[in-house]
């Protein structure tokens, strides 16, 4: 057993996605024998982010206020929804704020998002109810939504909650779309599997003359 | 380490690290195999399309000492309507918990794969309200602890003769109850006769028969019946057909 301030910090660390008990110690020793203000300096990160970083109230992104202070966080807007060229009637709903920013990288999306924060995953107990659908429904009228693009990884949880979501909305007067799934840029075709040249099959698009 | 090849269904995954997977199997020559598959959460991975639950597969792996490691897949049957129904994908789950749950770790068992698959080639091709109930009947069956249902499990008055009414599943004692014998003890629950009837066809041997039975408050009452028996012999409550059952009710059109 180490001292309990050491201890503290590897229980702190193990508690982490993906942080096994090894390399807690690891990284807790490594912390330990930064200078001061190296180490300061992830922690401070740390305190400005639970500052001033908190869920959008509108889509469950990630939003940041501009400076520290007692009257930010809770009534915060995302950057995205504060944009007024954003086009208000097209939403493509994530998994997760770091979907946000994998479809913002592509630059062809012009309007909002709904992050769900997470996906329904039965095996793992999470639900419809453990998820941000309410919020989600509540918007389609609110914002005057037209066209909802599903945008979830292309695994079972994903499947599941496109499913889920479609059934959901398909007697709302809203357009509903999935993002189709094909094969990567630069693999080979022969090592496709069977699922995924099949979706990409069913995506096919007409070549331009 | 050692370099072996077996047939596989993948009954759930689990995010390792920043790319890899660890993959739950129940093999056909090995039982229940946990393993390691690398990269496959990267979009372009060769592995990761074949490795999603419910994938029936052919696979190489390396024997590790606590994980082995998936070298190569090859997808026998990928099962694509499971993947676009609602309730297919629930049925699918609910029966992959089931065998997760009851399959025992490198302990072969030939009779709950080949069963696993059967079942998955049903639901793939012609999906049936009883289909769940059906297999969690059929998995208590090959545990041994399928309920009896032929007489009352408390006085033993056999229900052929047409002497008693049998009118209850007491499931710690493990069978039918009579009329005269409902009132006494806990653990019992009233189930109407029809249901009881379907339970001792489908562990008869007619769960094709059985299948049949379309949708409604009789496949309803039996896939309940189901879960309980399978709960009350596993100690510990299913996820799937609790959580995604209620979910699929909230819509409107299910
Ligand atoms: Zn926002
Ligand atoms: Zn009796």
């Amino acid at each position: 057993m180490y001292a309990s301030a050491v201890q503290a910090l590897i229980d702190e660390l193990g508690r982490l996605p993906g942080v096994g008990p090894k390399s807690a110690q690891r990284i807790a020793f490594h912390l330990l024998k930064l200078p001061d203000e190296d180490a300061l300096r992830l922690a401070k990160a740390i305190n400005t982010v639970k500052a001033r970083v908190s869920w959008c109230r509108r889509c469950f992104n990630i939003a940041e206020s501009e400076r520290p202070g007692p009257e930010a966080p809770a009534s915060t807007e995302c950057d995205i929804c504060r944009d007024a060229r954003r086009d208000t009637g097209l939403l493509c709903v994530v998994e997760e704020p770091k979907d946000v920013v994998a479809v913002e990288r592509t630059g062809e999306f012009r309007g909002r998002y709904h992050v769900l924060q997470g996906a329904i995953s039965p095996i793992d107990g999470v639900g419809p109810d453990q998820l941000r659908i309410r919020e989600l429904l509540a918007r389609i009228g609110a914002e005057g939504v037209a066209e909802i693009i599903l945008c979830f990884n292309p695994n079972i949880e994903g499947d599941a909650t496109a499913l889920y979501l479609s059934s959901l909305l398909k007697d709302l007067p809203v357009k509903l779309t999935r993002i189709a799934s094909g094969l990567p840029v630069g693999g080979d075709l022969e090592y496709a599997d069977e699922l995924t040249l099949g979706r990409a099959l069913e995506g096919r698009r007409e070549v331009a003359p | 380490m050692a370099l072996y090849r077996d047939e596989a269904v993948v009954l759930r995954t689990y995010k390792l690290a920043e790319a890899d997977r660890i993959v739950v199997l129940l093999t056909a020559g090995r039982g229940k195999v946990r393993a390691v598959a690398k990269g496959v959460r990267r979009t372009g991975s060769r592995l990761g399309g074949r490795l999603e639950p419910s994938t029936h597969v052919q696979l190489m792996l390396h024997e590790g000492r606590e994980l082995d490691v998936v070298t190569q897949v090859e997808a026998v049957h990928q099962f694509r309507t499971i993947r676009e129904d609602l309730v297919r994908l629930r049925d699918a789950l609910a029966i992959l918990e089931a065998v997760d749950q009851v399959a025992r770790e490198r302990s072969p068992d030939p009779p709950l794969f080949a069963m696993l698959v059967g079942a998955l080639r049903t639901l793939d091709r012609r999906p049936a309200a009883l289909l769940v109930a059906g297999f969690y009947w059929k998995l208590l069956g090959l545990e041994g602890t399928a309920p009896m249902l032929d007489a009352c499990v408390r006085c033993g008055t056999p229900a052929a003769g047409g002497d008693v009414e049998l009118v209850a599943l007491d499931l710690a004692e493990g069978g039918a109850v009579c009329r005269v014998c409902l009132p006494t003890g806990g653990g019992r629950r009233a189930v109407r006769p029809e249901a009881l009837a379907l339970v001792a066809r489908i562990l008869g041997g007619d769960l094709a028969g059985a299948l049949a039975t379309p949708a409604g408050p009789l496949a309803a009452e039996v896939t309940n019946l189901a879960t309980q028996a399978l709960e009350a012999h596993l100690e510990r409550r299913l996820r799937v057909p609790r959580l995604l059952d209620r979910s699929i009710a909230d819509v409107p059109t299910w």
